[in-house]
């Protein structure tokens, strides 16, 4: 069985955000990238079911040069091979999963794992829409999952507690975190990636539905009150937050 | 002449939940601006609260039952839901941005060729244009965004829009239909309650522990408090990377991003992927020993000291002032 892992290099989630010349997205200066830290648990889920159902673990993603490095991170964590879908131009989710759902098409992958959300523009929809382009069940935010023959069952994370969904394959996964333990590179697996080939090719061409017209940074909250340094305070917070703040 | 507006309900174990009313209001209040016809869509089974959604500005709202769809299939309610916004030819589509609608949207978009815009907390009609704007890197920066599609598909943030309750008008209808051959390709077998009595995600009251609370020993206090004031507990990425408490209670970028009314921080110092998954609450009290620690930049109200002394006495406090 194919398996494809769809990964997005996003910025370091300690990174400050600095708002873009153009208005429009960050500025890139000084900013530290990384794989989305969903998508190692993709990665790792991809890696133990290639090992007890064997076949190709195939790495894809959609971005520029750069993005290659996070590709790199998966093939040191064990995966077969990289796919680089060449874009410069920024894209929605929408045409992000056009160029996918071509690729996986290509790639005749079963089985898909991402993350359940990037956690740049934090979108959490890619999977969806990539599984309906390609008429795959989808489960999405995944916390475990065992698969037989051609059925999955999945237990997926929602609003207080756990639904458990039966599906059956082809089939894209998106992976939450208590998913599994994200292997570390080995220094093995790190000097064999340099090894793996990365393909790479131009991203399919499509328009995007939606369009980003301003990046802005939130309004600044107010400087807030200290009351105290100790339990002698708490009178006065319960009072503010019953009558200034009425939310008690 | 796509000019429907339509709604999409959520029901759990045959209860419409809170984001639906919100839901509902901003079906009510963009179908006035946008000069369109309002209408809301929930689908299940039996629905008890049903008669209340007409209190909220919609006057046409549309029940599609069957037994086989009380709990969620994402093929049986894509199906469904799709076919039913082609046939009224609705320009916009609403849902909540909860696990359901966040599933949902998405191949709904596909199905019926629209853009999706998710987890809005803001609209705008700008020279005719509709404009979003969203939270983006977890809420450390917002973008404003707009459609390029003909057919528009939103998910609104929980807590973030008011249900507001109007006046209901004489022709408001609640209209059932049974559907029948449902698509259960992919199901729900099994619900699986967690032992929290609320979930962060969906709580107007967070009360969350760090590092400072010294052990998941601790973490009664912040359970207690939690419980006084109804609302939910949740945790810091070191708490929970800890192994103190489980990952369905980490706020923050890497977990979940929250606006309640109220959000109480105990012993977390206030780590930039934390404060970005909580700064849009409305009021935060932050209780922390470090008087230095980022989360006072962004309360409304501290106390600095060490949060085991503070939260039984501030739970003690509360629980007076309510009785």
């Amino acid at each position: 069985m194919n398996i494809a892992v769809c990964v997005s290099h996003v910025p370091d989630t300690a990174t400050r955000i600095v708002i873009g010349k153009d208005e429009k997205s960050i500025d890139q200066a000084g900013v530290t990238y990384i794989i989305n830290p969903y998508d190692e648990f993709a990665v790792e889920e991809a890696l133990k079911t290639k090992e007890k159902f064997g076949g190709e673990v195939i790495v894809i993603s959609v971005g520029n040069d750069s993005s290659k490095e996070t590709i790199r991170k998966a093939l040191a964590m064990g995966a077969d091979r990289g796919i680089l879908l060449k874009d410069e131009n920024p894209r929605d989710s929408f045409s992000i999963a056009k160029a996918l759902a071509d690729e996986i098409k290509i790639q005749n992958c079963e089985l898909v794992f991402m993350g359940k959300q990037s956690v740049d523009y934090d979108n959490s929809i890619t999977g969806q829409i990539t599984s309906e382009l390609l008429g795959y069940s989808c489960i999405t935010i995944v916390v475990d999952l065992k698969i037989e023959n051609n059925k999955i069952i999945a237990e997926r994370e929602i609003e207080g507690g756990k639904e458990v969904v039966e599906s059956e394959l082809p089939a894209i996964i998106t992976t939450q975190k208590g998913l599994n333990e994200p292997r570390y590179a080995s220094l093995k697996g790190i000097m064999a990636a340099k090894k793996k080939v990365i393909e790479e090719k131009p991203a399919l061409q499509t328009d995007n539905l939606t369009e980003v017209l301003l990046m802005k940074k939130p309004a600044p909250k107010n400087p807030g009150r200290i009351l105290g340094t100790d339990s002698s305070a708490i009178p006065e917070l319960v009072k503010l937050l019953h009558e200034e703040a009425k939310v008690i | 002449m796509a000019n429907k507006i339509l709604g999409i309900l959520e029901q759990r174990e045959g209860k419409l939940k809170k984001v639906s009313f919100e839901v509902l209001s901003v079906v009510a209040d963009l179908a006035e601006k946008l000069n369109l016809e309002s209408e809301a869509l929930v689908v299940g089974n039996e629905i008890q609260n049903i008669d209340e959604t007409l209190n909220y500005g919609v006057n046409k709202i549309t029940h599609l039952k069957n037994e086989n769809l009380s709990a969620y299939s994402s093929s049986g309610y894509t199906d469904i839901i799709s076919e039913y916004a082609k046939e009224l030819n609705a320009k916009y589509l609403v849902f909540a941005n909860t696990a359901l609608g966040k599933d949902l949207a998405p191949r709904i978009s596909v199905r019926i060729n629209g853009g999706c815009i998710v987890d809005c907390i803001h609209f705008e009609i700008s020279n005719g244009e509709f404009i979003a704007t969203r939270p983006v890197y977890a809420g450390k920066a917002l973008v404003d965004v707009k459609f390029r599609s003909d057919i528009n598909i939103i998910t609104l943030r929980p807590n973030v829009f008011k249900p507001l309750k109007k006046d209901k008008s004489s022709s408001a209808i609640i209209t059932v239909k049974d559907i029948q051959n449902v698509n259960l390709k992919t199901r729900t077998i099994e619900f699986k309650k967690s032992e929290g009595k609320l979930d962060v995600a969906e709580a107007d009251i967070i009360v969350s522990g760090g590092r400072g609370l010294k052990g998941p020993e601790n973490f009664y206090l912040v359970e207690n408090l939690a419980e006084v004031l109804g609302g939910a507990v949740g945790a810091s990425r070191a708490a929970v990377d800890a192994g103190w408490r489980p990952h369905n209670e980490q706020v923050g970028q890497t977990g979940k991003t929250v606006s309640p009314s109220l959000y109480i921080a105990c012993g977390i110092s206030g780590a930039i992927q934390h404060l970005a998954g909580m700064s849009s609450s409305k009021y935060i009290v932050a209780i922390n020993k470090d008087k230095e620690a980022p989360i006072f930049n962004i309360a409304d109200y501290g106390i600095v000291g060490d949060a085991l002394e503070i939260l039984p006495k501030l739970t003690d406090e509360i629980k007076q002032l309510k009785s």
